[in-house]
């Protein structure tokens, strides 16, 4: 048999920080990046004696995330202690939901080349992270970090309804454009605080039984999970195609190599020995409670892009390229808002912004300047101010060192020639050294006008007014 | 006058009336201490020096008017499971022998803002897990009524300190018993509150579902005025009830007329003591002639409670105690080549026999293929008791049952018997598992002289009912002016 005789199914467990200020039972900070355990307390430290306090922003936060993808919300839920040693788990149980997640039986729609999916949101449930261990660079062992113990996480489980590397990715990339524009998960996949556990099988096409799976934890770019899947589903159709059986098993997929290696097989797999957790109580949510989320919740992508469409009579696939991402969507509204050019805005942010992103290979969230310092360059543009071959040159050094363009441009020396003096000379000089040029345009070659006033702009460093250049070239020739 | 004899209210009334000042008070105690722990070995860590430093301060702050708590200056013992910030707290293990908490439990701040003075942190089982005190890593408590003989647990500490007049009252803690039963065994009174009346922050965790703090003290009047100090909602437990305070002392009525009281036979069977029987019967008889109507009543379902409890308390203790991995805080091995053996090691060398056996059956019965046969189905008896109790005092306003089915036995006799140590608890752990309040009073003593006691049980935050039915019973009857410790036995 060959490969294409196969069908990979992909099903994703997402695991998102959520942001809010505290951690999610207790009262020390989320923030990222402090000084080991400097965000710390008894409590998140698991000392004898201490209890858990739910906070209520995380309920909000996940009841949120639950309508945003048309889960079902549970009126009545619970915490469980989810029961293992590890150092980077103070209480030595993790206080997750088992059997009663808040939210459940949900679904989000992806997209590629037109064809639209549904994949299945099985539930989400709300956990506290665990700390980290930090290799110690003196040697010895390693150092346990408690700063991330206790920050609140949404597990948003998929149903297995991928079928592709790229199925994975745009639900991923769904997911996370979802989670930034209900603004409760900064989802800074370098942060950690967006990872995804994948699970892979594969089957022969048609089958009805879903193959033995095996796992994939804590994958943080999109990069690596594609990656990943592909690599580990051929390596599995290889087996099968061997004559051999697939283990269920939890993998590690290592970057380097581009392969993945056993973690744990399903013998040492971790009896977790749930049990509700006594020093909580049920959760119960009224109705009132999720209606008033419900009606307070913020435009999603799906229907910021109709508004695009409509509003700004944007392409269907500029809307949807633009809204993916709520930060590159917040930058296009609040520079339009500025410069008032909907499609200038757009060109810009869809072509030469995300060409130097995936240059860069950073996400829009990255953006190092702000929409005022875009919206500042458009105008420049449109007054003339610049051409936009100067537009381009003053992105890049928005990207490198960013500042209000009008400075970039006066110390750089980019501003237009629009002297009618001055390009009068320019016009001249140029025309003076190609007359095959003028021949040819009296000959009716209109190509050969761009040629020259191409010419000219080279001669000025693309800071000649272009228009005026066509029209003061075509007042020459037609003399 | 032997000031260590005189009751919180009754000292209280002494400093009112400047017949006795705070100094004084505590250095009766302190003296007290110095001469009798010795025989008794309730204290883990005694606290004296500073116990007289404070009384000098609070009795300063008194006088300039700084501070008005009529309870400021009085001293209490803590079992040693309540942390105390920048106090030593063991829980009478070797895995917290050096164990300081850097926070105090809610019913600690509790005391401090009544300004009393702490004389020590009182001895008990390991982590709560006993009903003899002998569990505990560091020493066994000896009863103070015949002192080859435990003072029952695991708050035996606490019960034995308070009966030996070590210290005026005490905290405690009550999983299935540990308040109750000393209380009993010691010939004290000692009251469990409703689950959820009494902050549980700060109490080292060892079934969370059941733990309680709560008083025990010389007399009922005593242990309703630190049920008021300690009670109330505490923002950092969610499990804490948010309910109006009361002021339990004017429940003391000493009149019964009417009360309902319901005699539960499950509770008179096989393993209870005659002479137990008999002076509960005595005590009865007594409510009769007080005016209350008395009856005998079922309680089907008590049968199973024991195992019942056995199975959540082990369940919950095998995580709440998980925390205990020589990673942070606590003893850790000396010798270990890698995690694993860091994490084994440890818990090996720092948990006593009782300790890792009741770690070994929770998490068993947690265990998947275990779970639906012990767990699921110990917490749907669990309900089933509930409704029993709740069906109960439908009927009844108070339920009286033995404390403890017999008297103090002997040190030693029962510790190699885990199962037969358990059936002491067999009257006190379905009032944990239902959620309800139980206080013990003393009833009588035996041929021996040992105190026996009676449990009085009450409706989910019903303790002004049971803390008068009590009340009215001591005010009848006189216990503690009949009967006093004798010290006897041990090694004179």
């Amino acid at each position: 048999m060959s490969r294409e005789d196969y069908e990979i199914v992909i099903g994703l467990e997402v695991h998102a920080e959520l942001s809010t200020k505290t951690k999610i039972f207790c009262n020390c900070s989320t923030e990222f990046g402090a000084d080991p355990n400097t965000h710390v307390c008894p409590v998140c430290m698991a000392m004898p004696g201490t209890l858990p306090v739910l906070n209520e922003k995380v309920v909000e936060y996940a009841v949120k995330a639950g309508l945003a993808t048309g889960c079902e919300i549970s009126r009545d839920s619970k915490n469980d202690r989810k029961n293992y040693f590890y150092p980077d788990l103070p209480k030595s149980y993790q206080i997750s939901q088992f059997d009663k997640p808040l939210c459940e039986h949900g679904k989000v729609e992806i997209e590629e080349d037109g064809e639209k999916k549904i994949i299945g949101i099985t539930r989400i449930h709300i956990e506290e992270d665990a700390g980290k261990l930090n290799h110690n660079e003196f040697g010895g062992g390693s150092l346990v970090d408690l700063n991330r113990a206790g920050v609140p996480l949404i597990e948003i489980v998929s149903e297995p309804d991928m079928r592709s590397a790229k199925d994975a990715e745009n639900y991923l990339k769904k997911i996370k454009s979802i989670l930034e524009y209900i603004e409760v998960s900064d989802c800074k996949m370098q942060e950690g605080s967006l990872r995804a556990d994948v699970n892979v099988s594969v089957r022969k096409k048609g089958a009805k039984e879903f193959g033995t799976r095996t796992e994939m934890k804590n994958m943080n770019s999109f990069r690596s999970i594609v990656r990943a899947i592909e690599y580990e589903s051929e390596r599995q159709i290889d087996v099968l195609e061997d004559g051999g059986i697939i283990t269920q098993e939890t993998l590690r997929w290592d970057d380097v190599s581009g392969k993945t290696f056993t973690m744990r097989d399903k013998e040492d797999a971790q009896d977790y020995r749930y049990f509700p957790e006594p020093d909580l109580v049920a959760i119960r949510l009224s109705e009132e409670y999720i209606e008033n989320i419900k009606n307070n919740l913020p435009e999603l992508p799906e229907s910021r892009k109709e508004r695009y469409l409509k509003e700004y009579n944007l392409s269907e696939k500029d809307s949807k390229m633009l809204t993916a991402s709520k930060y590159l969507s917040n930058m296009f509204e609040q520079a339009l808002a500025i410069c008032g050019n909907a499609k200038a805005v757009a060109n810009w942010l869809l072509s030469d912004v995300s060409r130097i992103l995936n240059e860069k290979e950073i996400e829009p969230d990255q953006i190092p300047f702000t929409a005022e310092q875009l919206a500042k360059m458009i105008e420049l543009i449109e007054k003339g101010t610049i051409s936009s071959a100067i537009g381009k040159k003053v992105l890049e050094e928005l990207f490198e060192n960013p500042r209000n363009p009008e400075e970039i441009i006066k110390e750089k020396g980019w501003i237009q020639i629009s002297d009618e003096g001055a390009i009068k000379e320019v016009v001249a000089k140029i025309l003076q050294n190609n007359p095959q040029s003028i021949a040819d345009f009296k000959a009716g070659k209109d190509r050969a006008l761009g040629f020259l006033v191409g010419q000219a702009m080279k001669e000025t460093k693309g800071k000649a007014n272009p228009q005026m250049l066509n029209k003061m070239f075509l007042e020459e020739l037609n003399k | 006058m032997d000031i260590t004899e005189l009751t919180v209210h009754e000292l209280a009334q002494k400093i009112e009336n400047k017949e006795l000042t705070i100094t004084e008070i505590t250095k009766a105690y302190v003296d007290r201490i110095n001469e009798k722990e010795q025989d008794v070995q309730a204290f883990v860590t005694t606290l004296t020096d500073e116990a007289l430093k404070s009384a000098k301060t609070i009795e300063e702050r008194k006088a300039n008017g700084e501070i008005k708590s009529q309870f400021a200056g009085i001293p209490i013992g803590i079992k040693d499971n309540i942390c105390t910030k920048g106090i030593k707290t063991t829980c009478s293990s070797k895995m917290l022998e050096n164990f300081v908490a850097p926070y105090n439990a809610t019913v600690v701040e509790k005391l401090n803002d009544e300004n009393l003075i702490t004389l020590g942190k009182l001895n008990m089982d390991e982590f709560a897990m006993g009903s003899s005190t002998e569990t505990s890593y560091f020493k066994k408590t000896k009863n103070p009524w015949n002192l080859n003989t435990v003072p029952g647990g695991s708050s035996g500490g606490s019960a034995a300190a308070v009966a030996a007049n070590l210290v005026p009252w005490a905290l405690g803690s009550d999983t299935g018993g540990s308040i109750r039963q000393p209380a009993s065994l010691c010939g004290v009174v000692g009251l469990k509150p409703t689950y959820g009346l009494v902050s549980r922050y700060g109490l080292v965790a060892f079934a969370s579902s059941l733990d309680q703090i709560g008083p025990i003290t010389k007399d009922v009047k005593d242990s309703a005025i630190l049920l008021n100090i300690i009670s109330g909602h505490d923002e950092k437990d969610s499990t804490s009830a948010n309910l109006p305070k009361k002021d339990y002392t004017k429940a003391l009525k000493n009149d019964i007329k009417g009360l309902k009281i319901g005699v539960p036979k499950q509770y008179f069977g096989e393993g209870i003591n005659s002479e137990v029987k008999a002076k509960i019967e005595e005590a009865i008889q007594k409510y009769k002639e007080l005016g209350a109507i008395v009856e005998e009543c079922s309680l089907d379902i008590a049968d199973y409670a024991l195992a019942t409890y056995y199975i959540i308390a082990c369940a919950e203790a095998s995580s709440n105690l998980g925390r205990f991995d020589g990673i942070r805080y606590g003893y850790r091995a000396e010798n270990y080549s890698n995690l694993k053996e860091l994490f084994k090691n440890s818990r090996s060398e720092g948990f006593g026999d009782e300790v890792k056996r009741r770690i070994i059956l929770g998490t068993y019965v947690l265990s998947s293929g275990y779970y639906d046969a012990y767990y699921k189905k110990a917490n749907q008896v669990r309900t089933l008791v509930k409704q029993a109790f709740d069906e109960a005092f439908e009927k009844y306003d108070v339920l009286l049952t033995p404390t403890s089915p017999t008297v103090a036995f002997e040190i030693g006799s029962k510790s190699n018997n885990p199962l037969e140590l358990y059936l002491a608890d067999i009257c006190t752990v379905s009032i944990n598992i239902a959620g309800l309040p139980g206080i013990s009073i003393p009833c009588g003593v035996d041929s021996n002289g040992m105190p026996i006691g009676m449990q009085l049980i009450g409706n989910s935050f019903a303790e002004e009912t049971i803390l008068n039915a009590a009340y009215t019973y001591e005010q009848a009857t006189n216990f503690r002016e009949k009967y006093k410790p004798t010290f006897k036995g041990g090694a004179q």
